[in-house]
């Protein structure tokens, strides 16, 4: 699949070259990049917000290509939630309720469910109750964006796509979304893509990573592969994983391999208590 | 969507009329714009045209870009036609069917007006393409500067003048991104009624002035930070030159608007 911005005018950007990429329903996978490399371009592309200029993108059963139009598209759009960075930015009704209802009821979901699922989803997301009747604009920064977030979910997307979606929280903020997000993952069997500059969210959540470079996917692999290969992840611009470089800094130290590669802190911490337990023992 | 429509964008790039001091282009555009209101007959028409003609090729921008990008304001161009081909009502019919009746004189006017209206916006045009919007600004500022005795704050509008233009793009962008977040959410602005869709615009309206008073106020800030106190004693990086080319410029016109008296009917 291709993509160029502005096609055949002196503005022409190729934003896109000859992505071939698979995503299977149920998984969770993460798209890495640094700035520019065409992460955002590709992820408009997987609920028909752009169209390819050239090959197709297949969400379901639909298939999406440069003629698609109207009908075809909403369908997609039902059933791909998009979280954009900063969400808060879409945030434009009276009250949070309407706010979240907004995207139901565009989607032909009658009033009474909208309006449950929204109190619903306020609960869920750790919102206090009384904001339901609240202005949006009353709120903080991170309540504006779990609002926001809310406002996707209602309409149960089968497939959840993340463009950064802790872009300017605080750690702990970030956190608490992003286990959310996991949570949401497994509870109701979505299909999520997950947008990100951190290898540190992209190793603890993700089973199948795919690395955009210059508008290519250069690296296509599970996490176990894709996150440990430094010299590749280096050629892209890009770093290993915080605990990877732990483990391949203490590895060397000890002059003893690890089992496995650790993407997690977690996993990590076990390793090593794993490995101090055996040294010790025999003595 | 928006991406095609060049009227009142920057094309970098070059050739004499990018060369050519922002201040002769100003005073061009202006001083031509009533050159074009001499036209009245076909052969002045004719001469108007070539001119505008001229100068396009001169600025080296590729016509089928131009008229591409100018294609929403074509569809004006069209309609200004179309309304003098049916109300005007005056010299020898040519053309009668039905409750349609087409006069002579307004199919002259139709062509003429609608012809003085594609020549106004393609001479504009080409100085918006050819002229950054700070050189822009800049003339602006040093034409109206006279102004400054009437204790006109020249300086100040010159600014608000580049602070709107500097920002098209960025709420362009906003807008953009805002569309697609509504868009993502189901929301869809064309198709439905007129009342559905003036309904539609709100999602899109609410957040776009959020961020722009939030932008405007981040702005006011970081100028301020930065000892911002208006134009006095205020100092240029780029000095504005008047060249020979830019005399030349204006004696063209000088030239055109002679020929256009003489051969006016």
């Amino acid at each position: 699949m291709n993509f160029a911005y502005a096609p055949n005018t002196p503005f022409e950007k190729k934003a896109l070259h000859d992505i071939n990429a698979s995503i299977k329903s149920g998984s969770y996978t993460a798209v890495i990049g640094h700035t520019g490399s065409g992460k955002s371009t590709l992820l408009l592309h997987l609920n028909g917000l752009l169209k390819p200029t050239e090959g197709t993108v297949q969400v379901g059963d639909t298939l999406i290509t440069s003629e698609t139009k109207g009908k075809a598209l909403r369908n997609v759009r039902r059933n791909v939630g998009i979280v954009f960075q900063f969400p808060e930015h879409q945030l434009f009704e009276e009250t949070v309720e309407k706010d979240i209802m907004f995207g139901p009821l565009n989607f032909g979901i009658p009033e009474e469910e909208a309006r449950a699922r929204a109190h619903e989803l306020i609960e869920m997301l750790g919102l206090p109750k009384e904001v339901a009747k609240k202005s949006p604009f009353e709120l903080s920064g991170g309540q504006m964006r779990r609002v926001a977030i809310a406002g996707v979910l209602a309409f149960n997307p089968s497939v959840l796509i993340l463009d950064e979606p802790t872009a300017g929280l605080d750690p702990q903020g970030r956190r608490e979304i992003m286990e959310l997000f996991e949570r949401f993952h497994k509870e109701e069997g979505l299909t999520t893509v997950l947008v990100t500059h951190s290898m540190e969210d992209a190793a603890r959540y993700a089973e199948h990573v795919i690395v955009m470079h210059e508008g290519h996917a250069v690296l296509d692999g599970p996490p176990e592969e894709v996150l440990t290969d430094a010299e590749q992840l280096a050629m892209y611009r890009l770093e290993l994983p915080r605990s990877v470089r732990f483990q391949r800094d203490f590895e060397r130290l000890v002059h003893h391999k690890l089992p496995k590669p650790a993407l997690t802190e977690e996993q990590l911490a076990v390793m090593i208590a794993e490995l101090a337990k055996e040294m010790g023992e025999p003595k | 969507m928006m991406e095609k429509m060049i009227f009142g964008r920057y094309l970098p790039g070059d050739s004499i009329t990018y060369r050519l001091d922002p201040r002769s282009k100003l005073i061009f555009i202006f001083l031509f714009i009533f050159a074009v209101f001499l036209a009245n007959n076909t052969v002045t028409y004719a001469i108007l045209l070539t001119f505008t003609v001229f100068v396009i090729l001169l600025s080296k921008i590729r016509i089928p870009f131009l008229l591409g990008g100018l294609k929403p304001i074509l569809f004006l161009v069209v309609f200004t036609l179309l309304m003098h081909l049916f109300l005007t009502r005056e010299g020898d019919v040519l053309f009668q069917w039905k409750f349609i009746t087409i006069y002579e004189e307004g199919l002259r006017q139709g062509i003429y007006i609608s012809l003085r209206f594609l020549i106004l916006v393609l001479m504009t045009t080409v100085l918006t393409l050819t002229t950054s919007p700070i050189s822009i600004t800049d003339g602006v500022e040093t034409l109206l500067n006279p102004l400054k005795r009437l204790k006109l704050p020249v300086h100040e509008l010159a600014m608000m003048m580049s602070i709107a233009l500097r920002f098209i793009p960025t709420l362009m962008d906003e807008t953009d991104k805002i569309l697609k977040a509504q868009l993502a959410r189901g929301s869809d602005i064309s198709s439905g009624s007129i009342q559905q869709r003036v309904k539609a615009v709100i999602p899109l309206l609410v957040p776009l002035f959020v961020s722009a008073f939030k932008r405007a106020e981040d702005l006011a800030v970081a100028m301020e930070v930065r000892g911002y106190r208006g134009g006095e004693g205020r100092t240029r990086f780029r000095k504005l030159q008047w060249k020979t080319s830019d005399t030349m410029v204006l004696v063209l016109l000088g030239v055109l608007s002679a020929i256009m008296l003489y051969f006016r009917g």
